[in-house]
């Protein structure tokens, strides 16, 4: 929908690419997570390696009123070590999995990052002056000889170039048999869930040594097993409800306040399935790899293998609507399966919530659109109010800034048209797997293997 | 007659028939608990007691072989040692997004 009229569209340009170009990648650089905090301000990616990587956008420059700031390092740190379980003889992973802001309450940021098996909070602090002029310390650190003072003066605090420290504030162990998939801040700000293959927990910020088991699908006989908890994510108004989906495509919505161990949904989300069209492949591409809230909390939005679908929390029996991300692919499960491509997990994300909202501005108008990732370093939207869709691609050879990027399109089969790229081209190893979408503006963050790409929009 | 037709048409299927065509011994049910088991158990197993002992047990009168080539397998014959694991370091680089 770039430049096919109607003002509402979003005509995206590149704005800025970080790491390296060489096409040799360290395992350690894989991106694994983005988010964006709560102002759009920080952007967070943690990586396979266990580093998180924060940039933050530069002040508006008054004479280049094209463009918004640019996004540049503003810290980074080691989050997660590799460590080792003795008892199980595994290797536990440095891989992020997970970042979440939480919504700033001082000078300092906060955020969770979580790896497999331990979940942290980490503080980020500015500090731009320092103390100088002390008595009893030379201004290197090392001691006077008390002898030598003569006279006595009051340290002052004199600017420093800025230094931003994180450190890590709480660390919450040892509560995960499973592996961790998702992490997510309670609306109360106080609270937070944390979810694995089989069970999700209730933790407070403050508490590490206690958590709630609020969830437990795992059965008593493990052969027993028939699906795994896939992600979770609080309502981001009602601070007793929470959502996970599952292994086998279905969303379950549980409140806390009916039981203390949520083991009973309160709804359950099942799109019915079509007797003849199941396969072997059906249980696998029915896996929901994300699911997202929208900003009312009206609807959520689930990704499995090859569709996003949206969810009215009113209505459990079907999503409302249904968006194809590489339908093509269907026909090529196959060879999916044996390089394990069937099991990518893909994510999705909203627009930006506008809460600029005019006068005589009907809801309708207000941009609605989800993005998610695919195959080739393509990336693709949907608008839910026109009900048009996009695909484009993360690549460095769109680099020229406030150029709108060309839309790409799959042939599926048959003639392929100039400039279409056919099924058999596509390049699995190049998945898009993390996008996010600054929470108020039209810029987007997407992340390839092991690059970051930023657009925005054109903006005249 | 009509409904087979239009199952042998899907594209699903005309794929999971390509895969049993490739691995007849393909099981039925691929969400069954072996398939979620090897989910849940994401990793890299190294050292194994239990199979250390078992193989010892029933090496007693031979010679123990040394490493071979495969370090990581853990099951069988093969007894790998702590020593034979690989180093796991935490990445000492900063990462090249922040360069």
């Amino acid at each position: 929908f770039s430049g096919a009229g109607g003002g509402n569209d979003i005509q995206w340009c590149f704005s800025q690419v970080k790491g390296a170009v060489d096409d040799d990648v360290a395992e350690a650089d894989i991106i694994s997570t983005v988010e964006f905090n709560h102002s759009g301000e920080l952007l967070a990616t943690g990586d396979k390696g266990g580093r998180v990587v924060i940039f933050q956008q530069e002040q508006e420059n008054k004479t280049q009123s094209h463009s918004r700031g640019e996004y540049n390092v503003y810290s980074t740190f080691q989050s997660h070590e590799p460590e080792f379980d003795y008892l199980k003889s595994l290797e536990i992973e440095e891989k992020i999995n997970k970042i979440r802001w939480l919504p700033q309450k001082n000078a300092a940021q906060f955020l969770l990052s979580t790896n497999d098996k331990t979940i942290k909070l980490w503080k980020i602090s500015e500090r731009d002056k320092r103390p100088e002029g002390y008595n009893l310390k030379e201004e290197d650190g090392r001691y006077r000889d008390p002898t030598t003072v003569t006279t006595l003066r009051v340290p002052v605090f004199r600017p420093m170039d800025l230094m931003v420290e994180a450190s890590p504030r709480r660390i919450f162990a040892n509560a995960h048999t499973y592996h961790i998939n998702s992490i997510s801040i309670n609306s109360d700000y106080e609270t937070y869930l944390s979810a694995d293959d089989l069970r999700i927990n209730l933790w407070h910020l403050e508490i590490t040594d206690r958590s709630f088991n609020i969830v437990d699908i795992k059965p008593a006989n493990m052969e027993e097993l028939t699906e795994v908890i896939t992600a979770a994510e609080f309502h981001p108004n009602s601070c007793n409800t929470f959502v996970y989906s599952s292994s086998k495509g279905t969303i379950r919505l549980c409140d806390m306040r009916a039981s203390a161990l949520c083991d009973r949904h309160s709804k359950l989300f099942e799109e019915p399935e079509d007797p003849s069209n199941r396969s072997f492949f059906s249980e696998i591409i029915s896996s929901i790899s994300d699911v997202k809230f929208s900003h009312s909390g009206r609807y959520m939005m689930t990704r499995d293998y090859l569709s996003v679908k949206i969810w009215d929390l009113n209505m459990e029996n079907r999503p409302v609507e249904t968006y194809q991300v590489h339908e093509y692919l269907r026909s090529k499960l196959c060879s999916l399966y044996e390089n394990d491509c069937i099991f990518d997990k893909f994510e999705c994300c909203w627009n930006g919530s506008d809460r600029q909202v005019k006068f005589f501005t009907r809801t309708s108008d207000l941009p609605n659109i989800v993005m998610t990732g695919s195959y080739n370093n393509f990336f693709r939207m949907f608008d839910r109010n026109t009900k048009r869709d996009i695909t484009l691609e993360a690549s460095r050879e769109n680099n020229k800034p406030r150029t709108v990027l060309k839309p790409r399109k799959v042939c599926a089969s048959g003639k392929r048209k100039k400039d279409e790229i056919s099924v058999d081209s596509l390049d699995f190893n190049k998945k898009i797997l993390h996008t996010a979408w600054h929470p108020k503006e039209n810029i987007i963050a997407v992340a390839t293997t092991n690059n970051l790409y930023i657009f925005q929009d054109k903006m005249n | 007659q009509d409904t087979q037709e239009k199952e042998a048409m899907t594209p699903e299927r005309a794929e999971e028939a390509k895969l049993k065509a490739k691995y007849p011994n393909l099981g039925q049910k691929p969400g069954g608990s072996d398939f979620l088991m090897k989910r849940l158990q994401k990793g890299q197993k190294y050292f194994d007691s239990g199979d250390y002992n078992m193989a010892k047990a029933k090496m007693k009168n031979k010679q123990l072989p040394t490493a071979g080539p495969d370090k990581n397998l853990v099951t069988g014959d093969h007894i790998p040692t702590p020593q034979d694991l690989p180093q796991r370091k935490s990445s000492l680089v900063t990462s090249k997004l922040a360069g």
